[in-house]
């Protein structure tokens, strides 16, 4: 049977003269409301995409997973690697806490059971990039299973209305990370970083309950904000932080899965959802035109936005797992089973860890609702910038307006304001102690919401200039005076008469 | 029973060992009739071992920078460097396949 999601393709495209990209193509998103999409006019029977997700964070801490190697973004090459991460005879791996807690955090936040003991094995494959010849990681028993992660989509591209999706978590587990390679095809040579070898990894695998581009690009972003917020990872695509490989296939509703291709080189979310729907439009025209699909693995090419096989790597790997010799296995603690008299240092404890998750996107998100009366997509959009929560509350404690009202201007004219010139809510120009000054004055009926505009527009310029300079500069008081305004009404009418 | 050409080969490109010779095969079957004789124990209900030190504790590392900053030393090891990277082959270089490579395994 179809698994979890509803969203049911057809062909959208014409037969084309071949190009790249399957003709026709737009952004489709699935049909959310459920049910199969009936035949179309052609009598093509639908299609069910299927899309799982596997996801490698870096863990955010000082020193790599099993060295005391630190591990930072830009360095001057293999300057931060040691013995070990170099692979060198006669050293061993050695685990760093704080990797644990970071993974039992990120299992925590994901509803996922934490196994209380957990296995490392080793990974054998051949890379310039791997020193050692294998990667340490967590096949057997990782250190957390069966979770799940809720997450928001609009449907129909409308804000008003949002949908909530939930995609189970099979696996969260410990690996490291391997060096760098950078091809430098001129020499035919690769040239070899090991900076980043031996940083730790969380990978989070998600199993195939999404259909199409936009709900993993909503899967992942709710995902980052999770990391983001737990401090397990700082989730930065543009740094590699965050890498995901997506696992694509298509079969019609009743039949069994199809053939899955694995789409890798996906570096930021927008292009993970454009790569997930070209590789299920892909997959449709072949099979619709008589093809099969390969069991390969395909990258994802930004510029021409299609997916292109990746060098055949020498076949099916076998990657000979077996358990890794030189770490016994890892032991987590909770409450009840945390042994008397025991170095605290060398104990994680479950229950300490969950005491202390912070609040989580949603439910930061279902408290600014209450605490402002703002609606839920607002809530979405101030959890999506960096910095705007915060400048919104800080409006808020600065002005009478009602919250409610505070929003229209944080949404409508900062942001748009921020969004057409590339700038973060922390480079913004005014401040919230401006906005809020000026949002007062209108409060208080000093000034015109229209006039209000032309001052954040001069104030935009960020000359330094206070709202109330400004309004007194362009003469943009509201007449208060009852005198005034009559004389003003007379002499317009008196105006008016002369004609 | 004895161990078959494709595995003899698959091996070989697996961990880019090279039996080399009939006698460096024969000494892979012997090894492998020697550890058979694990089959003779019945093991029902017992849970399998990983290394003899699976019952330590592991240790956990506090989260301290203390190693690194070595590249000179890890360079010297390098055949070919170019401005503190190490430099290897554009890509992998698959074993040849068996038809293709002088390996006594041919003529088995």
């Amino acid at each position: 049977a179809a698994r979890g999601c509803a969203g049911v393709w057809r062909r959208a495209c014409q037969r084309g003269a071949g190009g790249p990209a399957p003709r026709g193509q737009r952004d489709v998103s699935c049909n959310a409301r459920g049910g199969a999409v009936p035949a179309g006019k052609s009598g093509l029977a639908p299609w069910v995409p299927v899309v799982g997700l596997e996801i490698h964070a870096q863990i955010s801490s000082n020193s790599k997973l099993f060295s005391g190697s630190q591990v930072q973004f830009a360095a001057p090459p293999n300057s931060l690697v040691s013995f070990f991460d170099a692979s060198l005879p006669g050293t061993l791996p050695v685990l760093n806490r704080r990797c644990v807690e970071a993974a039992v955090m990120t299992g925590l936040a994901l509803n996922c059971s934490i196994n209380k003991k957990s296995l490392f094995d080793r990974k054998h494959y051949f890379y310039a990039d791997l020193p050692a010849g294998y990667q340490i990681t967590q096949q057997r028993v990782p250190i957390a299973v069966n979770g799940s992660l809720s997450y928001s989509l609009c449907i129909d591209n409308k804000m008003s209305q949002m949908v909530t999706k939930t995609v189970r978590i099979k696996q969260i587990q410990l690996e490291q990370d391997s060096g760098k390679s950078l091809h430098d095809d001129t020499r035919s040579q690769t040239l070899v970083d090991l900076n980043r070898a031996g940083v730790g990894l969380m990978e989070v695998v998600m199993e195939p309950d999404m259909c199409c581009g936009e709900e993993a690009a909503a899967a992942v972003r709710e995902l980052q904000l999770i990391l983001q917020t737990l401090g397990s990872s700082q989730a930065v695509m543009a740094e590699g932080q965050l890498r995901v490989d997506a696992n694509v296939s298509v079969h019609h509703p009743g039949e069994p899965y199809g053939v899955r291709t694995e789409v890798k080189n996906i570096n930021s979310i927008r292009f993970l959802a454009k790569a997930v729907d070209y590789e299920i439009q892909r997959q449709i025209e072949e099979l619709e035109n008589g093809g099969t699909i390969l069991n390969e693995t395909r990258a994802f090419d930004s510029k021409l936005g299609c997916t292109v096989p990746m060098r055949d790597k020498e076949g099916k790997q076998d990657y000979r797992f077996m358990p890794e010799p030189n770490l016994p296995p890892l032991i987590l603690y909770d409450a009840k089973s945390l042994p008397a008299n025991i170095n605290h240092q060398q104990v994680v404890n479950i229950d300490w860890i969950h005491e202390r998750l912070p609040d989580l996107p949603s439910v930061k998100r279902a408290k600014l609702v209450e605490r402002y009366g703002i609606l839920p997509e607002h809530s979405f959009t101030l959890l999506n910038e960096d910095g705007l929560t915060e400048f919104f509350e800080n409006v808020v404690k600065q002005t009478q307006m009602k919250p409610k009202k505070v929003i229209g201007w944080i949404l409508n004219d900062l942001l748009s304001y921020l969004k057409q010139h590339s700038l973060t809510v922390k480079e913004s120009p005014v401040s919230s102690c401006v906005l809020a000054d000026l949002l007062n004055l209108l409060e208080k009926k000093e000034i015109s919401s229209t006039a209000a505009k032309q001052v954040l527009a001069e104030l935009w310029k960020g000359e330094g200039k206070t709202p109330l300079e400004i309004v007194k500069e362009k003469k943009l008081e509201l007449i208060q005076d009852q005198k005034e305004l009559e004389q003003i009404c007379q002499a317009v009418i008196d105006g008016q008469e002369n004609e | 029973q004895k161990v078959s050409v494709e595995v003899l080969d698959h091996l070989e490109h697996l961990a880019l060992v090279d039996f080399r010779d009939a006698e460096g095969v024969e000494r892979l079957q012997k090894a492998i009739q020697f550890a058979d004789q694990l089959h003779e124990v019945n093991t029902n209900g017992v849970e399998p071992m990983d290394s003899v030190l699976e019952d330590r504790c592991l240790y956990l590392r506090e989260d301290d920078v203390t190693e690194g900053n070595c590249t000179k030393e890890l360079l010297k090891n390098a055949r070919a460097k170019v401005e503190e990277y190490f430099v290897a082959p554009p890509g992998n270089i698959p074993l040849p396949k068996l038809e293709e490579r002088e390996t006594f395994l041919q003529g088995s």
